[in-house]
């Protein structure tokens, strides 16, 4: 079963003269319990094409269908709740609260979500020991490593029970030893919830870990392979 | 909304420094401006006080024309039952009857022109403080032939003092001139120096002698229980005696009364201006705030916040640092007026002008309960105004850019 469905994706943005193709005719279909990478030289359209996906943006013709919903149909706050009950993010930085303490922040999605206190506390701590940070719940964002930070904001996306986490080069502030860390974790948590990945990455080591590959080259699908 | 609110506050102190300045420049901003508006105030009520207890009590009575040029013939018609009436009335607290003329008076080193104010010196003492306001000599019991006590000024002018003697000149009902020859007993200085240097006080007894005329009385000064039944008894003496004029003290002297009326707005202009002044401070804080976390915000947007809790998120943070600075500027503001309300400001560096003016060299802050409390509510609606622009410039942000720039 498709999770995310999208056909004919086109986006240009135009840089002074030049017109830039940053999706250019792009249709790719995602199943349940992928673990994806999207890869490709910088400036390739990774970014633009997971915005286009995750509803942080919308394309200049095509459809992303989630869920039976075209969400490039939707009007920016009825996405913003369809973000949030759907998709999770994880970002290269900035992705916590700097005031909320870890717990607090994995919190917070749920509280949005209109959780209950007891559902919320008790799936908190789950995320955070499961992504291993049990020790540190009471820290803020500042107190912790940056490959900590990333796992609080890996637990945080898995919080509000999405359809997939869309990750953006997660890893690309990471040293080797934080990246294969988060690594493992995302694969477990893709393992044993079967929660959807899609993750961008020019890191050779995230990338053998994927289990299919899709490869952009100027806003272009130039290989989609499952290994 | 409870987790914005929280965000909102921690939000507050994340730059210690910057919100701190902000804090420190609202606390100073309202305690000196109401420390200020507390001066202005205190002193327009003592130039009213002063000028009611030395020379103007809170009613005078008189013949309709008798103010535009002091005739002597114009006395108050029906005197024994208007005494009669003031007894009678609940409002009254004390009233003094006085027979005035103007004069010129000289000694040997000059002349001047004067009120001659004839009273009865114990009555007089229940209306006006001059005989608490003796700098020199006794107030009207040591000299038994035609005492006079003089403002202090006027004294120095004339080079008069104690025990000297003093001519007064006036035309009488007739078309001559008369002369009157009073002793000096005492010196008085009230708060206002310009009444000091016209006004000269003898007893009703003799000046009504000099005038041939017993019951000559051209002014009734009357004391009610409290300021706000002067109205209500100014008319009904006035619906009663129309013979007469009764008019209230803001009456007789309108720039006191004016600046009376316009005391209470004056606070509101100049605490409106110090506000918005202090508005524009908020709102470049905040709105540098809201740049310097245009990634945190798409952040969270993207992850699901809509725009309202994005905006209130703003509006609060705002709020909350005008919640913190305003109860302790205003608490301040207190301490120092209500300290300077007991025990009052020396001023009598620059006296001299204010005496002129018609207050003492002390001055008494005061601000009323009323005020501090409106104070408050404009100060929270000033801030909320301020938050709009940054709270609105916030909502501009678009995710997805906010996002790649990361
Ligand atoms: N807001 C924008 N304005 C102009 N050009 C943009 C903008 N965003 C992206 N681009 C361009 O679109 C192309 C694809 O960008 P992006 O999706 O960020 O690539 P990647 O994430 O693979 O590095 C690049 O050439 C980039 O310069
Ligand atoms: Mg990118």
């Amino acid at each position: 079963m498709n999770v995310i469905e999208t056909t004919k994706l086109f986006k240009t943005y135009s840089q002074g003269d030049i017109q830039v193709n940053a999706l250019n005719d792009v249709s790719i279909n995602f199943e349940q319990g992928e673990f994806t990478a999207i890869v490709g030289p910088s400036g390739s359209g990774k970014t633009t094409f997971l915005n286009a996906i995750g509803g942080l943006d919308t394309p200049d013709s095509g459809k992303v269908i989630i869920n039976n919903t075209d969400i490039t149909q939707l009007k920016s706050n009825q996405l913003i709740d369809f973000r949030l009950r759907n998709i999770g993010f994880v970002f290269q930085a900035y992705n916590l609260i700097p005031v909320l303490t870890a717990k607090e922040n994995v919190e917070f999605i749920m509280l949005m979500q209109g959780e209950t206190a007891k559902s919320r506390k008790s799936r908190t701590e789950e995320l955070l020991n499961a992504v291993g940070l049990k020790e540190q719940i009471n820290r803020k964002p500042g107190q912790l490593s940056g490959g900590q930070q990333q796992r609080v904001a890996v637990a945080r996306a898995l919080a509000s029970k999405p359809q997939f986490v869309l990750a953006d080069e997660p890893t690309a502030n990471l040293d080797s030893t934080s990246t294969s860390n988060l690594l493992d974790i995302m694969f477990r948590l893709n393992q044993e919830e079967k929660m959807t990945f899609i993750f961008s990455t020019h890191d050779q080591r995230v990338i053998d870990r994927a289990k299919r590959i899709i490869t952009l080259e100027d806003g272009k699908v130039i290989s989609d392979v499952i290994q | 909304m409870k987790t914005v609110f929280k965000i909102a506050w921690r939000n507050v102190w994340r730059n210690k420094l910057r919100s701190l300045t902000v804090i420190l420049s609202m606390i100073l901003g309202l305690w000196s401006g109401l420390f200020t508006v507390s001066m202005m105030l205190g002193l327009n009520d003592q130039r009213m006080d002063s000028a009611i207890d030395s020379y103007l009590s809170h009613i005078q009575i008189h013949h309709p024309s008798f103010t535009e040029n002091y005739d002597l013939e114009h006395t108050i018609s029906d005197y024994d039952s208007l005494s009669f009436f003031l007894k009678e009335e609940k409002s009254v607290k004390s009233f003094s009857s006085r027979t005035i003329i103007s004069a010129m008076a000289s000694t040997a080193h000059g002349s001047a022109g004067v009120r001659l104010i004839g009273i009865d010196p114990e009555v007089e003492k229940e209306i006006t403080t001059v005989h608490k306001s003796m700098v020199k000599g006794t107030y009207f019991n040591s000299i038994k032939s035609k005492p006079a006590i003089i403002g202090k000024k006027l004294a120095v002018k004339l080079k008069l003092d104690l025990k000297k003697k003093i001519y007064l000149t006036f035309v009488d009902t007739d078309g001559n001139q008369q002369r009157i020859k009073l002793k000096i007993e005492g010196v008085f200085k009230t708060a206002s120096s310009l009444f000091d240097r016209t006004n000269i006080y003898m007893k009703q007894q003799d000046l009504q002698k000099i005038l041939h005329n017993s019951s000559a009385v051209h002014e009734i000064g009357i004391i009610c229980k409290n300021l706000d039944v002067v109205d209500n008894t100014v008319d009904s003496i006035n619906s009663k005696f129309k013979k007469n004029k009764a008019e209230s003290w803001s009456k007789i002297a309108p720039e006191l009364g004016y600046a009376q009326e316009i005391m209470g707005s004056v606070i509101y202009i100049f605490m409106g201006i110090i506000l918005i002044a202090l508005s524009f401070g908020i709102i470049n804080t905040m709105l540098m705030a809201v740049l310097e976390r245009k990634k945190e915000l798409g952040m969270l947007m993207s992850v699901g916040l809509n725009k309202r809790k994005v905006f209130y998120m703003i509006v609060f943070e705002t709020i909350f640092i005008s919640l913190v600075a305003a109860p302790i500027g205003i608490l301040l503001s207190y301490l120092l007026i209500s300290y300077f309300g007991i025990h009052g400001i020396d001023l009598s560096v620059v006296g001299e002008g204010l005496e002129e003016f018609g207050i003492g060299t002390r001055i008494y802050t005061k601000l009323s309960l009323n005020n501090y409390w409106n104070i408050s509510i404009l100060t929270l609606i000033v801030t909320f105004l301020s938050s709009l622009i940054p709270a609105r410039r916030a909502l501009k942000l678009n995710p997805a850019e906010a996002v790649r720039a990361l």
